[in-house]
């Protein structure tokens, strides 16, 4: 449990604390300029889950995600932050409908981005249809934004991670922002082992489960764009890159990013491991790579990533 | 989910803050919004509780909480997801701090 939440600790800016380690509510403000968030739908309106009231399970007055807006270098942004320790950010009817409905204001106002700091397991099972119309209208959303013009920078970087159907949604969005504790993926490691066996995938083993869903390996694949330290500051800076700066969003960003997956299947198709695709890339000791720092990391993924596409002249990588 | 609802009258007040949220729903905690409101200088608690048959140590655990704090014209809802008391305790205290700095 986080005591210090909701008051600073003494002598340090609210940026400079650990992103991992704040609640969503802390996220929202401390991305934000200094106190320029202002959250909408606030705790007082108790919009709170009926399913979760029907089945007799307590609930949240913010549903698990904290929405608003705010300023950021002085640009207005909207921000939606998931709670990832209520029912571990899962997204139920009311929760999904704050999301959509954020998105959709966004695509009519037009702020300089939203910001969706993510930290989920995708749907709340309880809610079962509902959390899953939820997730496909968040993404329609999403897009609609999008069109707009209005750039979705996600941020991920809670111990939950981004898993299920908003695992998809993060991958929908202009950019993606991860520090090394984050992971993304679509089903959990204990999801996979259920499904297909412990010779699969062995969700107790931490590393294999950093090396296949978390940030640097997202990373060095290219499904995510700025890899950063821990730190509220590190993430309010990557944000800041993405302002008013929509990625393409168009029949031939689609195409190429097609062709970009195709050849990266035919690359890496048949590699059992993490291990054996950073090898493939040709990583300086790719076996060191978990324990560099984030600067060390960076340099060595550039140096990796640079010969990539001067190998492949068309720079799918 | 149990329902309590106390209320405690003759407190000292102030009116400092609108309102505060603290903690979470999560296993081992709780969330609780404190919220200033016009209620002829009572403090009405209402708390949701997954653990059944505690109205005896919430009643004691909220008797100390408003006792010397000006929480009169104050609402407390809480939504419990078996907190033990000593949480309880510190959440309680951490939502008055976070209210009385929520004016500045």
């Amino acid at each position: 449990m986080n005591i210090n939440e909701g008051a600073p600790l003494d002598g340090m800016a609210p940026s400079q604390r650990s992103y991992q380690e704040a609640s969503a509510r802390e996220r929202a403000r401390g991305l934000c300029d200094a106190g320029s968030f202002t959250e909408w739908l606030d705790p007082r309106e108790r919009l709170t889950s009926p399913h979760l009231a029907a089945l007799d399970a307590p609930v949240a007055f913010d549903d698990g995600v904290v929405i608003g807006a705010g300023r950021l270098a002085g640009e207005r942004v909207f921000v939606a932050a998931q709670e990832g320790r209520f029912m571990g950010g899962a997204v139920g009817e009311i929760h999904g409908a704050k999301l959509t409905g954020l998105l959709r204001r966004a695509a009519k106002e037009r702020p300089a981005a939203v910001l969706l700091v993510l930290e989920t397991g995708g749907v709340r099972l309880h809610e079962a249809n509902a959390g899953l119309v939820a997730i496909s209208e968040i993404q329609r959303a999403v897009f609609d934004a999008r069109r707009a013009g209005v750039p979705v920078i996600v941020l991920i970087g809670g111990g939950n991670g981004c898993y299920g159907g908003m695992g998809i949604v993060a991958r929908c969005c202009d950019a993606i922002v991860m520090s090394e504790a984050a992971r993304l993926s679509v089903s959990g490691p204990e999801v996979i082992e259920t499904a297909r066996g412990v010779e699969e995938f062995d969700a107790k083993d931490r590393a294999l489960v950093w090396r296949t869903m978390g940030g640097k390996h997202r990373y060095l694949l290219g499904e995510i764009d700025r890899f950063v330290d821990d730190e509220l500051s590190a993430f309010r800076e990557a944000a800041t890159m993405y302002l008013n700066r929509p990625a393409p969003l168009d029949l031939n960003a689609a195409l190429a990013e097609h062709a970009r997956l195709e050849q990266r299947l035919a690359r890496f198709g048949t590699c059992e491991d993490a291990l054996d695709i950073w090898a493939a890339m040709e990583v300086d000791e790719a076996a060191r790579i978990t324990a560099l720092d984030t600067g060390a990391f960076l340099e060595a993924a550039a140096t990796a990533l640079a010969s990539a596409r001067e190998g492949h002249a068309d720079g799918a990588l | 989910m149990e329902q309590l609802s106390f209320s405690f009258d003759g407190l000292a007040s102030c009116d400092r803050g609108v309102y505060a949220i603290v903690g979470v729903v999560a296993s081992g905690d709780l969330e609780i919004l404190i919220e200033r409101h016009a209620l002829d200088g009572r403090c009405e608690i209402d708390i949701q509780t997954s653990v059944h048959g505690f109205e005896t140590t919430w009643r004691a655990v909220m008797q100390r909480f408003v006792s010397n704090r000006p929480l009169g014209n104050t609402r407390v809802t809480v939504n419990d997801s078996g907190a033990t008391p000593a949480v309880v305790s510190l959440r309680l205290a951490q939502a008055a701090q976070a209210l009385d700095e929520a004016s500045a």
